[in-house]
């Protein structure tokens, strides 16, 4: 019988609001806002009170897969990195690095954000890098 | 009393009962501010904290669906045992399974929510403060003519940013399906909301409910004064029906109706 919550920033928009994970023996079962923050003052938007939606969501994609015969097919790791590796570079060899679009996500960290369009930058060395923010 | 005494009363309190109890659901200190934690037998209690204060009946309820077999304590408000008990009513706590830890709020704290009645009937800690008799927002709104409190709420419900904050954070509002957002009552895709169908669905439905908490307007983000047609309709259901949230479990709400030998097949 655990209850406690745990704070966090929204992992939204770009304000940064505060708010508490609420956890109730080990799993995420909602938010309250952080009465204490100077930039949301105890209030969240739409997206803020549903920010713990998709932690435990059935939807989430929990293993590498491939589509093959109009079907998605978990595959291993090591296989799914030679496939994407692969195919993206056969796009940029075939098309050019422009080819290529990147889109990168609030749900990560910064670090991984960083390293994202540092491959597409410099590596594929395209500039489309773009944000599920802006979708 | 001051501030240091009532803290340490509530946690020598909160410690008597987890002699007893599973748990007490209490504020905990947190990164500058408070939040509501299950403190259990053996914990320290130093950081045990009561402001920024929480829905704290809400959270009980969540608590009691997941564990319905547990004893639980809540150091509570008055705002806070008001909310139980109108929970409770609707089969939502067992109160059986639940041991208040009441404690009071001062003046100050009831004059900056208008809070009529400051403390809980289950008093264990703080002395009991004088409420404020009237609420001053709902005076103001009563010299206005019917045009002008209809301009006022348009002006204030077109802020509304429809974030369902006031709806999330009421600790009596509980429905898993909420009429709120139903597309039959509130058209979705438009903000604000339709004048004046989300809001005037939700007070529909505080009408013997409302413990003017406060959490609702707290947390709103376009700080619209919500709970002020919730008083206007706190006044009418006392007039019209004798009936005052939160005041005792027996107080059948108004509302609630019984459809066996009152409606016609």
């Amino acid at each position: 019988m655990e209850y406690k919550n745990v704070l966090t920033v929204c992992p939204y928009c770009g304000a940064g609001c505060t708010l508490y994970l609420q956890v109730l023996d080990g799993k995420v079962i909602g938010v309250l806002p952080a009465k204490q923050h100077v930039i949301s003052e105890g209030a969240l938007c739409i997206k803020g009170w549903n920010a713990a939606a998709f932690v435990h969501h059935e939807d989430r994609v929990t293993q590498p897969m491939a589509r093959r015969n109009g079907r998605l097919e978990p595959i291993r790791w090591d296989e799914a990195l030679d496939l994407v590796a692969g195919r993206l570079a056969e796009t940029r060899q075939a098309h050019g690095p422009d080819a290529i679009g990147f889109l990168a996500s609030a749900k990560v960290t910064n670090e991984e954000n960083y390293l994202f369009q540092k491959f597409a930058r410099a590596v594929i060395g395209t500039n489309n890098v773009d944000h599920c923010a802006r979708l | 009393m001051d501030e240091g005494t009532l803290l340490t009363e509530l946690r020598m309190a909160v410690s008597d009962t987890l002699t007893r109890a599973d748990g007490v659901l209490a504020l905990r200190a947190d990164h500058g501010g408070a939040v509501p934690h299950l403190f259990k037998p053996g914990n320290d209690l130093s950081d045990l904290i009561t402001e920024p204060r929480y829905p704290m009946a809400m959270i009980l309820d969540t608590l009691g669906d997941a564990w319905p077999e547990a004893r639980l304590g809540v150091a509570a408000r008055g705002c806070d045992e008001r909310a139980l008990i109108e929970l409770a009513k609707r089969n939502q706590v067992n109160l059986d399974q639940v041991e208040i830890i009441g404690f009071a709020c001062s003046a100050e704290q009831a004059t900056e929510c208008r809070c009529a009645k400051p403390y809980p009937d289950s008093l264990v800690v703080g002395e009991a403060a004088e409420g404020v008799t009237e609420d001053p927002r709902l005076a103001e709104l009563d010299v206005m003519s019917v045009e002008e409190r209809f301009a006022f709420w348009s002006a204030q419900y077109e802020k509304c940013l429809k974030c369902y904050g006031c709806r999330n954070f009421c600790p009596v509002c509980y429905c898993p399906i909420c009429a709120l957002e139903s597309e039959l009552w509130v058209e979705t895709g438009l903000l604000a909301p339709p004048f004046p169908s989300y809001h005037l669905v939700k007070a529909m439905h505080m009408v013997g409910r409302c413990i003017a908490c406060r959490e609702c307007e707290n947390t709103c983000p376009a700080d619209i004064p919500l709970t002020t047609v919730y008083a206007a309709l706190h006044r009418d259901t006392a007039e019209l029906f004798g009936y005052v949230a939160g005041r005792s479990v027996d107080e059948r709400p108004p509302l609630l109706l019984s459809l066996s030998g009152t409606m016609e097949d």
